[in-house]
């Protein structure tokens, strides 16, 4: 029944956070060009229905989800494609109707060009959904377990591009703090804003569902100064909602404030301790997407099967945000974006600053996907790799780290190897954002250098590990060993004593006894011979005779006593 | 389409080694154009000499180690060691001994550390302390600046004494050489002589202005100015010329309110000898400099420490080339403890 029961709203929190709207800063981080008129010209487009749709089952931090859908197989608008019972994790569903076609390895995007198994679905264009029923209005009544099933169960992640499964981010309650992430700090990228812009109402609404499930007592919506509209338009929708919970924190443009963890320490102030979650600090943060999404599954039971990806950068010839189905092709996407221009060059996956560039076009756009960044070769200058200047040590890196590390140091151990030494620089504190290498004046390519590190460490720990187990079975055999040989010989021990027993052979203390009463036996006789000694009488005035005769009884004895002695 | 590989972050600000190097050969310029007007032709020359071995050195073990040549030379950091290079040293000083400090500098305290970004130690004054070590009585070459005397040594008889060791009829050596203001507070303060005697001295007073010696403060001002605008540039980072100017501005302070008769005010170490090139020219090398910001602090209070130290009770004139190689090998124990907490870790504890 307390499950039900929502936090008093507006009321005060533990954070001070509503006497004070003074932000703070985290260290370092960057004034970057942004670029961001390129794509939001436009409103958010729909995008045009494909004939096939490549569904990877995982997409998703965690473990993969199972395949329960067979080949052949026809499947609904919203039907679930791959469950899962493990606990971070995901399901996926179909976003279309239509009919299996394949389950198999097919190339998602990935920094490495990787193929993982997919379901192919082809879209029969009939667009039947599953059977909706959606809870709406009604989720004020439910408690958070069952919210957090619904969330769960729509195959809802963190839509900012981490992709962590959202039900398990929102399984602390009586959080006082709901920050919702409008942030967006990545340049390029505006689907966010133009989500904003668009369906505030939507987002408010997922927002407040966040609210209602981990009992937050207010929600602060950051979003940086240069996204007027969406400030507006989020402002609206809080007037409409007139509660109280929500506010809007407008923090100034700087890369990365949309990273947690930063935009955490701006608005409270604190910064997450080391191993910790948000919610330690007593705070959760959501992207606004995943706010939508959320909406979405409560109000009309809809799962995750699109969401608005920014298609944008000088490669392409009219950059806009399309709602895109999960699945679609990039290539499909980018056709309906008027095509490449003719120097296009790259392609990247998320924004300049922290995506990854993908070797192809024939991948679908996975829930992760916010951005598809194609460029000119003159609009980017990724670090060059082969020929770098040697780090002269200037700390440019250091001033713009939001990790406070050192990351010329880092570089010194990570690029000879040192990974041991790299790690106590703090290595895995590193967020790779980009900043090091950005203001690099040796064009080092830092990140790559961390990169490859911690993947070399992690290796190396997986090592160690392995020879651990090893070791300590060895170690369990020896010691096995070391007891089974005492036992014998204790066994052994005890057999011998029972045989001497047995024989009558006389115990070492009987033997210390039996000396004990010889010596004794001795000392009496000595003192009895002491006490009983005959002194001579009368020998004080001798005739010769007399010493003759005591002179020849004395050899007599004498030699009788060698008689008796040989 | 040409689906280009590459890593992220895919933007960066495009800054550059050469732009950082040659801002600071810029910000020398004045304080050099300075030191030439106040000390004649010597400067100049030295300034050739060192520039042209520097970058000739550089080039031949570049070749010797198979790397790209014409890179490294247009980075502009050969020249930065040279021209500091030349401007420590007095300007008549034999060629031969330029020569030697800058092959010193280049070959042993730079390429064979693996150059650029590895030297442990500032190769300048690696060069310079070399030749001091080893010639002292040269590096007493220095010549009363303009101002204390009428007219500059002609050009003809600065190349001869520096090239041949001809001096200019009826002179001797030192006829045409004089201490530096600081050389000569310290000879006399030794000989029992107090400040103020010396600033009246018929001979050496001419060498003093009213702040520190004729032309010293002159190129010392320069510097500052030069500097402070490296510092806006973010060509260099603030805190070890601050943390060096107030350390030393306070030790000298404390000195001179004690005994005003035999330590010379902090004005005057401030704008005397090499204070304010060390400050952000040489101190502010930052690859052998420290590189957290607290330990930048810890590097600019150990230089002005030793610098004062070295100054006051040392054997030689100035002490700004051992402060700084001193501290240069500190530098890798403060880089270690002197790391800032990361991010969370403050919670922590």
């Amino acid at each position: 029944m307390a499950d039900t029961q929502r936090r008093p709203r507006g009321a005060k929190g533990k954070l001070g956070l509503m006497e004070s709207t003074k932000l703070k800063h985290f260290h370092g981080g960057l004034h970057l060009d942004y670029h961001k008129d390129i794509s939001r010209q436009t409103a958010i487009a729909a995008c045009l229905p494909q004939t096939r749709y490549v569904i990877p089952v995982q997409q998703h931090i965690g473990a993969a989800g199972k395949v329960i859908v067979e080949i052949g197989q026809r499947v609904l608008k919203g039907q679930m494609l791959a469950t899962t019972k493990k606990l971070i994790s995901a399901p996926v569903h179909s976003p279309v109707s239509g009919t299996v076609v394949e389950i198999t390895k097919h190339a998602v995007p990935h920094p490495s060009g990787l193929e993982a198994d997919c379901i192919i679905i082809e879209n029969d264009f009939q667009d039947k959904w599953v059977e909706r029923k959606p809870v709406a209005q009604n989720y004020h009544q439910m408690n958070s377990h069952d919210l957090r099933t619904i969330v769960r169960d729509a195959g809802i992640v963190g839509l900012g591009g981490a992709v962590f499964p959202t039900a398990i981010k929102q399984t602390e309650i009586n959080i006082n703090t709901l920050i919702l992430n409008g942030v967006e700090c990545e340049p390029y990228i505006t689907c966010d804003d133009k989500l904003m812009q668009e369906r505030a109402r939507e987002i408010i609404s997922g927002a407040d569902i966040i609210g209602h499930i981990i009992k937050a007592r207010q929600c602060i919506i950051a979003i940086e100064d240069n996204k007027p509209e969406a400030i507006a338009a989020m402002q609206v929708a809080i007037d409409e909602d007139n509660t109280g919970f929500f506010r809007i924190q407008v923090i100034p443009t700087l890369y990365p404030s949309g990273s947690e963890k930063q935009l955490i320490q701006i608005i409270t102030g604190k910064e997450v301790p080391i191993n910790s979650l948000p919610a330690d600090i007593d705070t959760l943060c959501q992207n606004v997407g995943t706010a939508y999404a959320i909406h979405q599954a409560v109000f009309k039971d809809e799962p995750l099967i699109s969401r608005i990806v920014t298609i944008t950068g000088k490669g392409i010839k009219q950059p806009q945000n399309l709602e895109v189905p999960i699945g679609t092709y990039i290539s499909d996407c980018i056709e309906q974006c008027g095509g490449y221009s003719d120097d296009a060059s790259c392609m990247i996956m998320g924004g300049p600053m922290m995506g990854y560039s993908i070797n192809s076009d024939q991948l679908p756009v996975v829930k992760a996907c916010n951005c598809l960044l194609v460029t000119t070769s003159d609009e980017i200058h990724p670090a060059n790799t082969e020929a770098h200047m040697p780090c002269i040590r200037c700390g440019r890196c250091v001033d713009v780290c939001p990790a406070k590390l050192l990351p010329q140091q880092l570089y010194w151990y990570a690029s000879t190897n040192n990974s041991e030494r790299a790690a106590e620089y703090h290595l895995f504190d590193c967020i790779e954002c980009g900043c090091c290498s950005y203001v690099c004046p040796s064009q080092i390519p830092l990140v790559q250098y961390y990169r490859s590190a911690k993947s070399e460490i992690w290796a190396l720990e997986a090592d160690r590990k392995k020879s651990d187990a090893a070791r300590q079975r060895h170690e369990a055999r020896q010691f096995r060993l070391e007891q089974q040989k005492q036992e014998r010989e204790e066994k052994l021990r005890k057999k011998r004593e029972m045989l001497n027993k047995k024989k009558g052979k006389p115990e070492e203390n009987e033997i210390d006894a039996k000396k004990a009463a010889i010596a004794e036996a001795l000392a009496r006789v000595k003192k009895k011979k002491e006490t009983q000694a005959i002194t001579p009488k009368n020998t004080d005035h001798l005739s010769a005779e007399q010493e003759r005769q005591i002179k020849e009884a004395d050899q007599r004895r004498k030699a009788m006593k060698e008689e008796n002695n040989e | 389409m040409l689906f280009r590989k590459a890593s992220s972050p895919f933007i960066n600000a495009q800054a550059n080694v050469h732009s950082i190097m040659y801002q600071v050969l810029y910000a020398l310029i004045p304080g050099t154009l300075a030191a030439i007007y106040f000390f004649g032709w010597g400067v100049l020359i030295n300034l050739l000499i060192a520039a042209s071995i520097c970058l000739l050195s550089e080039a031949l073990v570049l070749k010797l180690r198979d790397r790209a040549i014409e890179a490294s030379l247009k980075d502009g950091s050969a020249l930065i060691t040279a021209c500091l290079l030349a401007l420590a040293l007095p300007p008549l000083v034999p060629w031969w001994l330029t020569v030697i400090a800058s092959i010193f500098a280049i070959v042993i305290a730079k390429q064979l550390y693996g150059g650029l970004g590895f030297n442990l130690f500032n190769p300048a004054m690696v060069g310079y302390i070399v030749v001091m070590i080893s010639f002292p009585r040269e590096m007493t070459f220095w010549v009363a600046p303009l101002g204390a005397v009428d007219h500059w040594l002609s050009f003809s008889d600065t190349f001869s004494i520096i090239f041949s060791g001809t001096l200019p009829d009826q002179s001797s050596i030192d006829s045409v050489t004089m201490a530096t203001p600081m050389d000569t507070l310290k000879t006399q303060i030794g000989l029992e002589n107090d400040i103020e005697s010396t600033r009246n001295h018929k001979v050496y007073g001419a060498l003093f202005s009213n702040i520190s010696g004729k032309g010293w403060q002159w190129i010392n001002l320069l510097f500052l100015i030069s500097g402070l605008w490296m510092i806006k540039q973010k060509v260099i980072d603030w805190r070890i010329p601050v943390s060096f100017l107030i350390t030393l501005l306070l030790i000298a302070n404390l000195f001179a309110v004690s005994d005003y008769a035999t330590y010379p005010s902090a004005f005057f170490h401030l704008f005397s000898g090499g204070t304010m090139l060390c400050a952000f020219f040489i101190a502010t090398d930052p690859i052998s400099a420290s590189t957290t910001p607290r330990g930048r602090w810890i590097y600019g209070i150990g230089i002005a420490v030793l610098v004062y130290a070295i100054r006051t009770w040392g054997g030689y004139p100035d002490g700004i080339a051992f402060a700084i190689v001193l501290m240069n090998m500190a530098v890798p124990l403060l880089d270690y403890y002197t790391q800032p907490k990361t991010y969370g870790k403050s919670e922590v504890e």
